[in-house]
């Protein structure tokens, strides 16, 4: 366990310095000059010298590099340009909704692909299970940001059951959550039906069900546990889906998120903030991969000694 | 038969409507202000927009620019990623490394969220649409080409090519290539949908093409602000993508298992 998590965390680490070191790199891969965009031709030289030498662009390309490193590692992400304050700041004012959308996304997820997958697979071949399947190929091939105004339109404009948009009591997280939580439903019930169909042909699926036990004891009990562990890895990764999305889905509803904040920054031109939001974003999804690896490897003994699963 | 015939033809059309769009009398720009907002009548089946605009010809040019980008984002992307993938792989040691170190770096990034940041900092247009687009999707091909050389460089055929002194180029190209065409294709044609989606997700936030050509995804963007009045606005053109994805989703599920590659798991890139 500790050479593989050794290893694990090494290579993990030289993932976080690469991606650092080209969000670092994004705005200097621009043609042109960056000052110049973000002020507009109007600007006066001496405005532009000013916010060059404010973000530091005046100095060499390895002092600027080494100064955005040292600063990360004290957690200072720079100053918006656009809002004149803590760019560190902004992103904590923001996390919190990103995290419950998210979180909400996923609840939505499991609630919905569990059950499909299960019936999927239980009553293989069968209407359920082309029924499920067909709207698990609706749910790939859907966009977020038609969804999401779909269901505005239903449930917010006809029916008045949600708040159009914003973040405004309980009811406002169902709708940007179903929207976001569509997609992984829709991959993850195939994974569930697939992973379901493969445990329940195992021979002690046929020694349970010998023995006389009820059928959703095989399936839930027998079955579903066995065939969860491939879903979960799923998930972990299905996470950056999710969390790219999360930009799409945020802007489609006015969710106050981290996502939304990045494309306002775009928008106004403050790059510190949209390397900041990517950085965020990228990282987060960077830690939850290993953590996922390493539970695995943890429940898993045939990854943490080595030998090929 | 209806499963493969109802989404050829859909494919069809869309290419059609994309290559014979400038042959149309189309007007996608004539603004007629007496029309705004005005819903489908017998001169426009599919409404007025905003500006007072034909939603239909907008829809046409609207696959111009969806089928324009998704053709040269995955050519891109496909060229790219299998050469980098192959020879970095059949070279192996310091090569291979330094090669899967760099697509796992450019796997960090999650979705299409390296492509908003690019596309943002690039400003609107097509080109750099296709720019932010391809930087996003090379990462997927090479790492298949890469895993299919791993698995395909010690056939017998490939070992009696290297004893037999062929070039490193020769054997890629002879030996190699034609055997990992098959995953490549089925690939590619997921890719497909998958930068259908993400053209659309970028024009939609304002950062694909620019004003006033047409695109899907900004049509929605546009409709979304009137939705309780004019819903046919938002209606079209998110039908037309759901149709073209759904139906390139359904055909890339008949050629993967009429090719029979076994593919892991699809971190797909749903945005």
């Amino acid at each position: 366990m500790p050479a593989y998590l050794v290893q694990r965390l090494g290579s993990a680490l030289l993932v976080m310095f690469g991606v650092v070191s080209l969000v670092f790199l994004l705005i200097h891969l621009i043609p042109g000059d960056p000052i110049e965009v973000m002020l507009g031709e109007s600007a006066s030289g001496a405005d532009r010298e000013a916010l060059r030498a404010a973000l530091g662009l005046n100095q060499p390309l390895p002092v600027q590099y080494l100064d955005y490193l040292g600063g990360l590692l004290q957690l200072d992400l720079g100053t918006s340009i656009h809002f004149r304050r803590p760019v560190s700041e902004l992103l904590l004012e923001r996390l919190p909704a990103t995290g419950l959308l998210a979180a909400a996304s996923l609840l939505v997820t499991v609630l919905l692909a569990l059950p499909l997958g299960i019936m999927a697979a239980v009553r293989r071949n069968t209407i359920w299970d082309s029924g499920a399947m067909g709207f698990s190929m609706l749910g790939v091939s859907i966009p977020n940001f038609w969804l999401g105004p779909l269901l505005i339109l239903v449930f917010s404009l006809w029916l008045g059951w949600f708040p159009v948009s914003g973040q405004s009591g309980f009811g406002s997280v169902v709708l940007p959550a179903l929207t976001l939580g569509t997609g992984l439903t829709a991959v993850l019930s195939r994974m569930v039906r697939s992973s379901m169909l493969e445990v329940l042909g195992e021979d002690y699926i046929r020694t349970a069900r010998a023995k006389g036990l009820p059928p959703h004891r095989v399936v839930l009990r027998h079955g579903l546990r066995n065939a969860l562990l491939p879903v979960i890895t799923l998930l972990g990764l299905q996470l950056g889906a999710l969390l790219a999305g999360a930009v799409i889905t945020e802007t489609v509803f006015s969710w106050p998120g981290v996502g939304l904040l990045m494309i306002e920054a775009i928008q106004s031109r403050d790059y510190p903030v949209v390397q900041a939001c990517v950085l965020l974003i990228s990282l987060s999804y960077v830690i939850v991969n290993l953590l996922t690896d390493i539970a695995y490897a943890w429940v898993d003994p045939r990854i943490r000694l080595g030998t090929p699963p | 038969m209806i499963r493969l015939w109802l989404p050829l033809v859909v494919l069809l059309l869309w290419a059609a409507a994309a290559l014979g769009a400038q042959l149309l009398p189309l007007t996608p720009n004539l603004i007629q202000l007496e029309q705004i907002l005005a819903t489908p009548e017998a001169g426009a089946v599919l409404g007025y927009d905003d500006l007072g605009r034909a939603i239909d010809a907008r829809i046409i040019v609207g696959a111009r620019t969806s089928f324009l980008v998704s053709i040269w984002v995955v050519g891109l992307s496909l060229l790219v990623g299998t050469l980098l993938g192959t020879v970095t792989a059949f070279h192996g040691g310091w090569w291979d490394r330094v090669a899967v170190l760099g697509v796992d770096i450019f796997l960090a990034f999650p979705g299409i969220l390296l492509a908003i940041a690019l596309a943002g900092l690039l400003g609107p247009g097509i080109g750099n649409v296709v720019i932010a687009l391809t930087a996003v999707g090379w990462v997927g091909y090479a790492r298949l080409a890469r895993a299919q050389v791993l698995s395909l460089q010690h056939r017998e055929h490939v070992q009696a090519a290297v004893a037999l002194g062929s070039s490193k180029w020769r054997i890629i190209r002879r030996h190699l290539l034609p055997l990992m065409l098959a995953p490549l294709i089925v690939e590619a044609t997921f890719g497909i949908a998958a930068v259908v989606i993400a053209e659309a997700g970028l024009s939609f936030l304002g950062l694909g093409v620019q004003p006033p050509t047409a695109s899907w995804g900004a049509m929605i963007r546009d409709g979304a602000r009137y939705m309780l009045v004019a819903p046919h606005m938002v209606l079209a053109p998110g039908m037309a993508i759901l149709a073209v994805v759904l139906s390139v989703n359904l055909l890339g599920d008949r050629l993967r298992d009429k090719l029979d590659t076994r593919m892991t798991a699809r971190t797909g890139t749903q945005s």
